[in-house]
């Protein structure tokens, strides 16, 4: 039999009560959406399995809420990808672009565009908010997808971590390309895209899930139900206008379960490729 | 297959650092030249300009009857092997040799026939599916060696393309570039700061030291008549013995000893190549040996004449010990250099 050392019980203690702290919430989330609204306001979480799972999940899902009847879960789980994914592959082309035109090329004032593009790390969009909702309803992109992305798209995140990938490819790589007639635009697509493959999925993952997690600029650019977002939609449900009606807590927590599951399959997926992308480099 | 001119070819970067002075030399149709020289003499930078990849700022470069100063590097009709092999990894070897003709528009068909021709000649037919990798260095060598051939440039260059091999290996790959050049007849252009490598590959040898050209010649010519007291103790391991001696009445003096033949007169150095030294029971010039090294067909001998520092290269026939040996040195065998300048007389 094989000895269970001391350090082995320790570490998997420590991995299983980190595990439970993560998962017991959504299993609370998930048991009070299986019985009544009521009951979760009478006796809050418990270890009863209700009936109303069926029920509550088809709410979730096709019903809609709000005035206009077109928010159902499937039209906020709609925007949220389209935002998630609009805004992951948005930044990463852009990022991958300004990286490749300030590491690349020998530009004027190159290290004074990158440290101006750097700083706007610490003009993140909830400082800006005010301005940026200016432009953007300036621009007539309120409540559009474009309103929704591109100010949120405006950082240095990608920009920084694909200059510092491309300054670790090698010099010798850009000249023998040189050498074999690739252009600028040749060595992007066939040489450059390719090795920064990994670093591409690590960036997805991370902007994926940024941006599916916004709620305060969907908030502010979002007035027709519509457009909006699972996140930003779960709160409208919970709001209610009249007094004496118990909100439809079943629903809204089935919503938010519904909400974890593709950040989480995004990670699961890609997770490999996510470490191998930030630590090493097949070059 | 061309001839390539420089004349007055010269570098001075930006922040007026002068990495070449004006050089001038024409390499002939089919000829293989080797840049040699110390770390920082300049040799890369004048292969780098050769391949476009630096900017000239003086002079003019020539291959075949093209004036090709500013030209782009993939326009020059020349093919590169780097040090570090620089293969692109996410390729495989077939693409890799491919990648070059792809981006001119070959025809496809004609682009897997020159890939297989190249695979064949270089032994790497089994491996055209790989990636980089999963190859050895000398594979890896060899695919870069492919991707240069397959484009039947006018001109190789070579940028130290062995220095990251075993020593082995190295041996082995010196033998292959040098026939593959030889079977292609490709002029070829070869940096390195191995003087072994230089000798035994190059039709023609170039010296350089701290941006210029010390000494161009056949390998014979660069090692028995060094230009320089610099290239006498770059070329050769070991290398020249250098000693400081006097000149009079066209006899050349050493410890007292008359050691050879010159015009000039007054202190100069002499140089002697450690082989030329002849243990001789009847020789006139005395060391004192104090190490023996031994290298299986030879022997090293280090030690002292006359409070110099001197070695010496016998055969292993030879029986030697430390101590005293009385030596002679071979006829004609010796190198004068004027004492200040350092430059053969």
């Amino acid at each position: 039999m094989r000895k269970i050392k001391l350090s082995n019980v320790v570490d998997h203690g420590i991995l299983i009560i980190g595990s439970l702290f993560m998962i017991l919430p959504l299993l609370m989330l998930l048991q009070m959406s299986t019985v009544p609204d009521a009951e979760v306001i009478k006796t809050g979480p418990s270890f009863k399995i209700g009936d109303q799972l069926d029920d509550n999940l088809q709410k979730a899902m096709f019903q809609a809420s709000g005035f206009s009847g077109e928010n159902t879960g499937m039209s906020m789980l709609k925007n949220s990808f389209i935002l998630g994914i609009g805004f992951a592959l948005g930044k990463i082309l852009i990022g991958m672009l300004a990286a490749y035109a300030i590491v690349y090329f020998r530009l004027r004032f190159a290290t004074l565009a990158f440290w101006l593009i750097f700083t706007t790390l610490l003009l993140p969009l909830e400082v800006r908010i005010l301005p940026s909702y200016e432009v953007v309803q300036w621009l007539g992109m309120l409540n559009t997808y474009q309103g929704l992305i591109i100010p949120l798209i405006a950082s240095a995140t990608a920009t920084f971590f694909f200059r510092q990938f491309f300054r670790s490819v090698p010099e010798e790589l850009v000249e023998a390309a040189r050498i074999d007639g690739a252009g600028p635009v040749k060595f992007f697509v066939d040489i450059l895209v390719p090795l920064s493959q990994t670093m591409i999925a690590a960036m997805f993952i991370i902007m994926f899930v940024y941006g599916w997690n916004q709620y305060l600029w969907p908030t502010m650019i979002t007035t027709d139900e519509d457009m909006y977002t699972l996140v930003r939609g779960i709160k409208q449900i919970v709001q209610v206008l009249e007094g004496a009606v118990i909100p439809e807590y079943g629903r809204s927590n089935l919503l938010a379960m519904v909400a974890v599951i593709p950040p989480v399959l995004v990670v699961v997926i890609f997770q490999g490729w996510f470490v191998k992308g930030l630590t090493e480099s097949d070059k | 297959m061309a001839q390539v001119t420089l004349s007055d070819i010269r570098k001075t970067y930006p922040n007026g650092y002068e990495a070449l002075q004006p050089s001038s030399f024409g390499i002939d149709n089919g000829e293989f030249v080797v840049l040699v020289g110390p770390s920082g003499c300049g040799k890369s930078t004048l292969l780098r300009m050769v391949a476009g990849l630096e900017e000239i700022t003086g002079g003019e470069l020539r291959i075949g009857d093209r004036v090709v100063n500013g030209v782009d590097p993939a326009d020059r009709d020349i093919a590169m092997v780097f040090q570090n092999y620089a293969l692109y990894p996410h390729m495989t070897v077939s693409k890799n040799i491919g990648y070059g003709l792809k981006n001119r528009g070959t025809p496809k068909d004609e682009i897997d026939k020159k890939i297989q021709d190249a695979a064949r000649m270089l032994n790497l037919t089994e491996y055209l599916d790989r990636k980089p990798s999963q190859l050895s260095g000398g594979q890896r060598q060899r695919v870069a060696m492919g991707r240069a051939i397959v484009r039947d440039p006018a001109l190789f260059l070579f940028d130290e393309p062995l220095s990251n091999l075993d020593a082995k290996l190295r041996n082995q790959m010196r033998i292959e570039i040098k026939a593959l050049q030889r079977r292609l007849g490709v002029t070829s252009i070869y940096v390195t700061h191995d003087q072994i490598e230089a000798m035994t590959m190059a039709d023609r040898i170039i010296v350089m030291n701290s941006g210029r050209i010390e000494q161009i010649g056949t390998p014979s010519d660069v090692y028995h008549h060094p230009a320089s007291t610099f290239v006498a103790s770059f070329m050769g391991a070991p290398p020249m013995n250098l000693l400081d001696a006097n000149a009079q009445n066209g006899a050349v003096t050493l410890a007292g000893q008359s050691i050879g033949t010159t015009a000039v007169s007054g202190p100069v150095t002499a140089g002697i190549r450690p082989e030329d030294f002849l243990p001789d029971p009847h020789g006139r010039l005395s060391m004192r040996v104090d190490i023996i090294e031994e290298l299986g067909a030879s022997r090293l001998l280090h030690g002292q004449i006359d409070g110099a520092a001197v070695t010496v290269h016998v055969g292993n026939d030879m029986n030697v010990s430390t101590g005293a040996l009385p030596l002679s040195v071979k006829p004609d065998a010796i190198s004068v250099f004027d004492t200040q300048t350092g430059l053969r007389v």
